[in-house]
């Protein structure tokens, strides 16, 4: 199989109740991209689409995006795995580019959940789950995440008070991030203050504090064979492992409530292909829907032991300084959760680390970097490892 | 010519079914006597919760029922103080998954049961529950 790199990343601001329609959000991330690779929309052979179904009215988006974004008559088509949809697009790109079908292809995540109310989301996004046997009983996704952080409580003592300081770091650099569209600073006592909105109950044990916020948004990946990325790119990021898994929808068919089996298997293929282990990783990006959801993902990807996550935060270990930097965008927590730009989006935040462009952000010197996307309720995981050379 | 008649039993599970047809409607009908079932592969012996019509290990679709019956214990759970949509009257109420050994039960907890009583590997067990609307489900009770 060829080598296969990302040469151009772009993101739209995150925000909630974008003025425009879907087309023109896909467009701003479309740009950025194109603008970073420095390429005409000639020299791209195919375009992958990405998104969660249900949130627009718009049927069969990628032929719509297609003809915006000039890249008509090229062959485009759509890719959904919920939260983790533009990740997978990454993974079918790589395959199109790896296989020799085509060498340069570009991979287009968007949302625009604003059209709806956030209890309609709520609605919407529970049907991501088992509509048969579970939605019946009134299923949303924080209560199904919330039902891991009780299954971690129990198993490993973890606290609302690990989980509150993953939140207290999402907003350190949610700050810093103008793409972000939750900017303001959050601190541990905010979440024992009963008056402030961070500790209100959503589904115990999680509070509005713990979950990320919907928002409009759109990301894209330029991605080319090593012959293209050499001519186009002066810093090309490659792609040095791929995994992706799944498992049962109802939680009635899984054995295990601390940590999502999908992470943990997607993550050993990754390693696996890249030829590394967990120490090796600089840099991180992780699926932090909720703030349970990076607890686990530290032990799932093997940057703790199994029920040590909480050690890492504790330590803060997981800060843009510490031994293992996770988030430092600010997260889902804070950038907010376009669920079909989201993976292309932590992608971005990773090649931008690699090269050496992420500002403030800016880990030192990292040679290899990791982005763990999330569909569903642990339905589907995508991990992605990277790297300078 | 008349109209087929659909079976749409299932529409009447749980506060708002999703599903109105589906091969494993007598569930419903077992539900109304008292009963909540899995069904079990003739050919194979796999046993599943919730129950299918077709099995993955063998590709038989000759199923039979069998009832959910005993002590089960709490896995993990979560009381929800939001709902979505059609869901807001319910509230608040405490979804779980409950272990019963050879399959695990996805369902609400009954709203009988105090908060402060709710711990992890607490038995419980399946009962059926008719709601006020006339749909049906079921819920975990004390064992």
């Amino acid at each position: 199989m060829r080598k296969v790199a990302i040469i151009g990343v772009g993101q739209s601001a995150f925000v909630r109740g974008y003025p425009g329609s879907i087309r023109e959000l896909a467009f701003e991330g479309f740009r950025e991209a194109m603008q970073d690779a420095k390429i005409a929309t000639t020299d791209i052979d195919a375009s992958v689409v990405c998104s969660s179904p249900e949130y627009d009215k718009q049927r069969s988006p990628a032929g719509v995006l297609a003809e915006y974004l000039g890249l008509t008559p090229q062959p485009t088509f759509y890719v959904e795995t919920l939260c983790s949809s533009s990740s997978t697009g990454l993974k079918l790109a790589y395959s199109l580019v790896a296989s020799g079908l085509h060498d340069v292809v570009a991979v287009v995540g968007f949302q625009k959940m604003s059209e709806i109310t956030s209890a309609e989301s709520q609605e919407r996004m529970g049907r991501g789950a088992d509509i048969q046997w579970e939605s019946p009983f009134g299923t949303m996704m924080p209560a199904y995440y919330a039902t891991y952080a009780r299954g971690h409580f129990l198993k490993y003592g973890t606290t609302p008070d690990d989980l509150a300081l993953i939140r207290v770091k999402a907003a350190t650099y949610g700050q810093i991030n103008e793409k972000a569209v939750y900017r303001k600073p959050v601190t541990f006592d905010m979440f024992s203050d009963p008056d402030n909105t961070m500790s209100g109950p959503v589904a115990s044990p999680l509070r509005v504090g713990d979950c990320c916020a919907n928002a409009d948004g759109s990301s894209c990946l330029i991605v080319a064979c090593e012959e293209k990325a050499k001519i186009f790119s002066k810093k090309p990021v490659w792609i040095k492992g791929i995994g992706a898994a799944s498992t049962a929808v109802n939680l009635s068919g899984r054995d295990l409530f601390s940590g999502l089996s999908v992470g943990i298997e997607a993550g050993k293929q990754a390693y696996k292909m890249a030829g590394i282990t967990p120490k090796h990783i600089n840099v991180a990006e992780v699926h932090d829907c909720f703030t349970i959801a990076e607890l686990m993902a530290y032990e799932n990807l093997g940057f703790a032991k199994p029920g040590e996550g909480k050690e890492l935060i504790r330590s803060k270990e997981t800060y843009r300084e510490g031994s293992i930097p996770v988030n430092v965008d600010g997260g889902l927590l804070s950038k907010g959760h376009p669920i079909g730009a989201t993976g292309g989006s932590q992608v971005r935040t990773i090649v931008l680390q690699l090269r050496g462009e992420a500002g403030a952000m800016q880990v030192k010197e990292p040679v290899f970097g990791l982005v763990h996307n999330i569909g569903g309720v642990g339905l589907y995981g995508n991990v992605t490892i990277l790297g300078r050379e | 010519m008349a109209k087929k008649d659909i079976d749409i039993r299932f529409s009447k599970f749980g506060t708002i079914s999703f599903t109105s047809t589906t091969k494993v409607n007598d569930f419903i009908d077992k539900l109304e006597a008292g009963k909540v079932s899995g069904t079990i592969c003739k050919d194979c012996g796999a046993k599943y919760f919730p129950p299918r019509a077709d099995c993955c290990k063998c590709f038989s679709s000759n199923m039979e029922w069998f009832d959910v019956s005993g002590k089960g214990k709490l896995l993990t759970y979560s009381k929800l103080e939001y709902a979505p949509i059609g869901f807001e009257n319910d509230l608040p109420y405490c979804i779980a998954v409950v272990d019963f050994g050879e399959y695990k039960v996805f369902g609400r907890i009954s709203g009988d049961i105090a908060d402060s009583e709710i711990t992890g590997g607490m038995e419980l067990k399946a009962v059926v529950n008719k709601l006020p609307s006339g749909q049906i489900n079921y819920v975990f009770e004390k064992a």
